[in-house]
């Protein structure tokens, strides 16, 4: 050991393994993003750093449209989830316990618990009968499903935000005679801002990530993003599947480091 | 009055500021379910679909066939072999993760605050990516002429690739790579509530390393190795895409084969039945998570 201070926290092994972990986890990716800038027009070869892919991925029409959709149901669905999210919370937090809370949470958390595939399955059956029933096959099935997985991704943190809260401001405003709703919008809504801003970007990022669901319930020419990837997959991956995922990856690290910034102000 | 904590009725309040999401998760997660649960006990229709008439044909045969001639009847050897291989991946995924997670969740526990936020970050980086595009980054390195090949093609260890895409090895690299931060975070916060003192107490007595991890370390961060081993092992269990993917369709899990029984397959009472198995079992692992993580716990 030398003359170094014995460090009691060390353990033999450990370091070298927490390393060759971070390298496994990041080595992959790196490898994807770096044969997203290939120039040649196979995967296997290195043709030289370009932007070619990006170009290809973006002037394809079926990327476009996905791109769009993708995102008018993840803005749409973190919407509705961090709304009644955020109502969820209100009701939730800072009143005591009361009866069939724990029911509440349990309902909450259900997307969290139940396997994808077998809520993929479920919607499958209850969708496409209604399909049939009423003839509409637009967006409102996907959005509808995101909104809902999404909803304990956006209670999560502004449960969080709520807890550390205390009802010192609601009460000095329910003293100076605010009604209910002024001090709601003036008063509890501001200083919760962060929680929601947090649980919307969350709810936003797995409703763009999302696969399965989406897989079982998109009506025909309905693919996302992810969908369109996994169709597109053959053999091996192409260079324009690995431009999109190098996107993608791009904007979950912006929101990320965003929602750590956000939710790290309140210290 | 305010409507707040001075409110007449606390829980009327609480229930009814929490109705819209409750609505929302009947009509788009839980309900639904309730769906599968009856159509598992249906008759398969002629194409896809159901005829509405009882049967419990399809609980029947996620286990048995009878043989269409002389009506014996059998274990499913097809089915059996894909939950086996479900469970078996999905205990190897857990075991993999935990020993490569530990000391990761160690490591960034015991370092200094400023750099621990980063390190905690890098693990969420990939925690939160696209599932697809991790499972699609790992193929990039396993398939014949990627990374982990070609590398140990030019080394001269192996002269011709090694078929690892599309085996069970592919799928158990990919969800153990997929799951690892599952794992990470919450030994993580069980480690960085460990008193270290406690390790100092051990060394003034004589422990050995070995002794210490073993005896002091490992039953305080009981409740978190519970934790990520439940949290690896029940999306391994469902997992969908990453066999998909890198299984290549032979290799398929019970999320295959489940999605199978609703597309070409066209037994939708099948599926709904095996369906409802994953998640008889998943809710099992789930109860057993909390039954031991409040008795470990004393502020739970």
């Amino acid at each position: 050991m030398g003359k170094r201070r014995f460090d009691v926290t060390t353990l033999p092994g450990f370091t070298f393994i927490a390393i060759t972990a971070f390298v496994l986890l990041y080595a992959p990716i790196f490898t994807l993003v770096i044969y997203s800038f290939n120039g040649g027009n196979s995967v296997n070869v290195w043709g030289g750093f370009s932007l070619k892919w990006y170009a290809i991925a973006a002037q394809n029409e079926a990327v476009q449209s996905a791109a769009i959709r993708s995102v008018i149901i993840a803005v749409s669905a973190s919407g509705i989830a961090t709304t009644v999210a955020t109502m969820a919370a209100l009701g939730t937090t800072r009143r005591g316990r009361f009866k069939g809370q724990t029911a509440i949470y349990i309902m909450i958390n259900q997307p969290l618990m139940v396997p994808e595939i077998v809520t993929a399955v479920a919607l499958l059956i209850f969708f496409s009968s209604i399909k049939i029933a009423t003839g509409y096959t637009g967006l409102g099935y996907l959005i509808l499903a995101h909104a809902a997985f999404c909803v304990p991704f956006a209670y999560l943190p502004i449960r969080a935000r709520l807890e550390g809260m205390d009802m010192t401001m609601e009460t000095a405003a329910a003293d100076l005679y605010a009604s209910p709703w002024q001090t709601f919008r003036y008063v509890t809504l501001p200083l919760l801002m962060p929680g929601v801003i947090a649980g919307a970007m969350l709810a936003f990022v797995i409703s763009l990530d999302d696969v399965i669901i989406t897989e079982f319930v998109k009506s025909a020419g309905q693919d996302t993003l992810p969908t369109y990837m996994l169709g597109q997959l053959r053999r091996a991956l192409t260079p324009e599947v690995n431009a999109i995922s190098t996107v993608l990856l791009a904007l979950t690290v912006v929101i990320l480091t965003a929602f750590f910034l956000i939710t790290r102000k309140r210290d | 009055m305010s409507g707040g904590a001075h409110g007449r009725s606390k829980g009327l309040n609480g229930w009814l500021l929490s109705l819209p999401a409750l609505v929302l998760l009947f009509v788009a997660a839980s309900g639904p379910l309730l769906i599968v649960a009856v159509y598992s006990f249906l008759e398969k229709g002629d194409y896809s679909g159901v005829r509405w008439i009882f049967s419990g044909d399809a609980w029947f045969r996620v286990l048995f066939e009878k043989d269409i001639f002389d009506g014996t009847v059998s274990l499913a050897d097809a089915n059996l072999s894909i939950f086996w291989r479900s469970v078996k991946l999905s205990l190897a995924t857990t075991f993999i993760t935990f020993v490569l997670g530990l000391p990761t969740a160690w490591f960034i526990a015991t370092r200094a605050a400023k750099a621990r936020a980063i390190w905690l970050f890098l693990i969420t980086i990939p925690f939160w990516t696209n599932l697809l595009i991790r499972t699609f980054a790992i193929m990039e390195v396993i398939r014949n002429q990627g990374l982990l090949n070609t590398a140990l093609i030019n080394l001269g260890v192996i002269s011709e690739p090694i078929q690892i895409l599309y085996t069970d090895t592919a799928v158990l690299i990919g969800m153990a790579y997929v799951y690892l931060p599952l794992m990470v975070l919450p030994l993580f916060a069980a480690i960085d509530r460990f008193d270290m003192r406690l390790i100092e107490a051990g060394y003034d007595l004589y422990a050995s390393r070995w002794l210490i991890l073993r005896r002091i370390i490992l039953p305080i961060i009981k409740p978190g190795i519970v934790a990520g081993c439940i949290l690896v092992f029940v999306p391994s269990l469902g997992a969908y895409v990453t066999p998909r993917v890198l299984g290549g369709g032979k290799n398929m899990m019970i999320g295959n084969f489940i999605e199978l029984q609703f597309g070409q397959g066209q037994n939708w009472p099948l599926g709904a039945a095996l369906s409802m198995v994953l998640l008889i079992v998943v809710m099992g692992a789930l109860l057993l998570y909390t039954r031991v993580s409040s008795r470990d716990d004393p502020h739970g």
